[in-house]
């Protein structure tokens, strides 16, 4: 009798905990289908503001969380301009100036074009186990996806977003909402990933609506035109020679 | 008798010199706080009034809300139909534009590349116009230390502290790195044409000055300013008129619901300055009321002394047979001589100093070096016409009240008691 209750104990705990996976291998999972070697991509960034909302269209060369290389198409204001990012540094080209010109790091978490994107949002594309702990806390439903609630903490101290709380697809392995923390707590961002389409096997969004709520207006949307994982780009895209090309 | 009296003072020195020196001490020190103190107080609510307050400001409600982010995204659009309304409606002030703007200074190498770069607190007024008053009022021509007012677009001034740090010289190219209007990248290349210093160390540590035009074109802001400054056409500031034309303006335009809408706010609304008025008002009162009623506390103490000293001499007089009116009389006024020639001096030689600080000043920026606060530099003290008199008054007045006192113990000298003291 008694090792009948331990085992009926033994099943019913196991049952409990093994409800939830690990936020480890959710973390693995979203990296595996997001993340890739690099990406090439034409966007659109709609910001709405004050004065209404102003489209700005970009192409990008992306490698991992270092190099980054983005070329403004337009409006005919910003056409031309260029800007190359290797690790903590950033360099901007503007063709009515005809100057490279290096800022520092700090500006990596400042506003990109007055949207709500910074400049690493847009220009990095890090794996989350690389920065972050993870720990599933709930499930629940958004868009009539079943989604687990995950809580990301920052294993690094200079992480732009301290914690992070995600809502994925449990089948499709991608986060469909997130809230983006300071270390004080304080939000700063929310995003929902939108239209999620399946490109070169991989589940991605192709309208992510980023928010930033330290700012007015009514946020930021990013639409992905084209994108395309895993090309062969020439080192030369990443060099400042490529700035003035 | 002025004559009779005036050799006797200069021919006894201890009844002329140290009262004399007394008085002009002391109406020297009074004339000196008052103008100094004047000068410092005005000074500051001036440079307040000339580069960021005008004497009405008129900005949109959003960004009065967020003046200290100089938030351009929130700034008046349709300036120049405003700009013509408000020289139809309030013709007794001259109306101005202005952009005040942030960003980073980048200095190019030989490649185009960043040599140095640095954080610029930006400052855009009316420099290419051919009427504009705005050099006059920010005194542009005279804080040039090297170069020439810029007279074409794209032309700037930098201020001389730091175009050395960043070691740009006049007709070196540098590009200015901003925020759009909507937010975007604003980059824009403009030459040097001249080093400036206000005196002011907000200013000097780290400003550029563009026109107005030039501004509107890299910050995006086509028909838009940040602020539109309003000055009374004398220069002086009004604060009822000023007061009233607020009142007028904001009935007319100023919408609750609309962020965006222009508000005008007089000079004492705004940066707390109506509270640093009155506080240096008041301030400015107590000190000099203090330092007036000390003086003349030394000075009335002065006249009973001197009185007193001369108690064995008016004695002689009594004695010999002078009338104790004539006697009284005579001291009041030797006093009044004193009094006159002392008042005189320390006034003229206030006055003098004070003119020298008005001009010269004295240079207190080692203790202003990150100061934020628009505060002058150069400390200078302003004659007023009140300098002219607030020290003579006391000095005289107090001198003759002083021996008045003194003197009434002529009156209480009996002829047999003087006696009694004369043959001791």
């Amino acid at each position: 009798m008694k090792r009948l209750i331990v085992l009926c104990i033994l099943i019913s705990a196991g049952t409990v905990f093994g409800q939830y996976p690990s936020g480890e291998q959710i973390l693995n999972k979203i990296d595996e289908n997001m993340s890739s070697k690099n990406r090439i991509l034409l966007s659109k960034m709609v910001i709405y503001g004050r004065w209404g909302s102003r489209t700005i269209e970009s192409r990008s060369w992306i490698q991992g969380a270092e190099k980054s290389f983005t070329e403004y198409l337009s409006p005919a204001r910003e056409k031309g301009t260029k800007m190359l990012k290797l690790g903590d540094q950033l360099w901007m080209y503007s063709p009515s100036t005809d100057r490279i010109i290096q800022i520092s790091g700090h500006m990596l978490r400042e506003s990109v074009m007055g949207s709500d994107l910074s400049y690493e949002d847009m220009m990095e594309d890090p794996k989350l186990t690389n920065n972050y702990k993870a720990e599933v806390t709930g499930t629940e439903i958004i868009d009539e996806r079943q989604c687990w609630v995950v809580e990301l903490s920052a294993k690094k101290d200079n992480l732009a977003y301290h914690s992070r709380k995600m809502w994925i697809d449990r089948e499709r392995n991608i986060p469909l909402k997130e809230e983006l923390y300071a270390k004080s707590g304080k939000l700063l961002k929310k995003t929902e990933l939108k239209d999620i389409k399946q490109i070169q096997g991989r589940w991605f969004p192709k309208r992510i609506l980023f928010k930033d709520m330290l700012k007015s207006g009514d946020g930021t949307e990013f639409i992905i035109e084209t994108i395309q994982f895993d090309q062969d780009i020439s080192e030369y895209i990443f060099s400042k020679a490529a700035l003035r090309k | 008798m002025i004559v009779f009296l005036l050799k006797g003072l200069l021919r006894d020195r201890q009844r002329s010199f140290f009262p004399i020196l007394m008085i002009t001490i002391g109406v020297l020190l009074t004339v000196l706080t008052h103008c100094w103190i004047n000068g410092i107080l005005g000074d500051i609510v001036n440079l307040n009034a000339r580069f960021i307050t005008g004497h009405v400001r008129i900005m949109t409600r959003a960004y009065a809300e967020n003046e200290d982010q100089l938030p351009n995204d929130l700034a008046l659009v349709g300036i120049n139909e405003l700009v013509e309304k408000l020289q139809e409606e309030f013709p007794e002030m001259v109306w101005v534009k202005r952009i005040h703007f942030g960003g980073l200074l980048d200095v190019p190498d030989e490649k185009g590349e960043t040599k140095a770069q640095g954080p610029t607190a930006g400052l855009a007024v009316d420099l290419l116009a051919g009427k504009s008053t705005e050099t006059d009022r920010l005194d542009i021509e005279k804080s040039i230390v090297h170069g020439y007012l810029p007279h074409k677009p794209g032309e700037i001034l930098i201020s001389e502290e730091f175009a050395m740090r960043l070691g740009v010289n006049i007709g070196n190219m540098v590009t200015l790195l901003s925020s759009t209007m909507y937010g975007s990248m604003a980059m824009q290349n403009f030459t040097i044409a001249g080093t400036v210093r206000f005196g002011v160390g907000a200013i000097d540590r780290s400003a550029i000055i563009a026109d107005i035009s030039d501004a509107q074109l890299a910050l995006d802001m086509n028909d838009a300013s940040g602020e539109i400054l309003g000055y009374f056409k004398n220069n002086l500031y009004n604060d009822v008129k000023a007061e009233e034309i607020a009142k007028q303006f904001n009935t007319r335009y100023t919408n609750s619901d609309d962020e965006f809408a222009p508000v005008m706010f007089r000079l004492k609304e705004q940066k707390d300055l109506a509270s640093y008025l009155d506080y240096s008002s008041t301030f400015k009162s107590i000190i000099v009321f203090v330092f007036v009623l000390a003086m003349s506390i030394v000075l009335w103490n002065a006249g009973l002394i001197g009185g007193l000293r001369r108690y064995g001499e008016v004695g002689v007089r009594l004695a010999i047979g002078e009338h104790n009116g004539h006697i009284y009389r005579s001291m009041i006024y030797e006093s009044v001589l004193i009094g006159i020639f002392g008042s005189v001096f320390g006034s003229l030689i206030g006055l003098g100093i004070a003119y020298i600080l008005q001009t010269k000043g004295i240079d207190f920026s080692s203790f202003f070096k990150n100061a934020t606060m628009m505060v002058p530099v150069v400390f200078r003290a302003h004659i007023t016409p009140e300098a002219y008199y607030i020290g003579f008054l006391p000095g005289l007045f107090s001198t003759v009240l002083g021996t008045m006192l003194s003197g009434i113990g002529i009156y209480k000298r009996k002829t047999a008691q003087l006696f009694r003291e004369m043959e001791a």
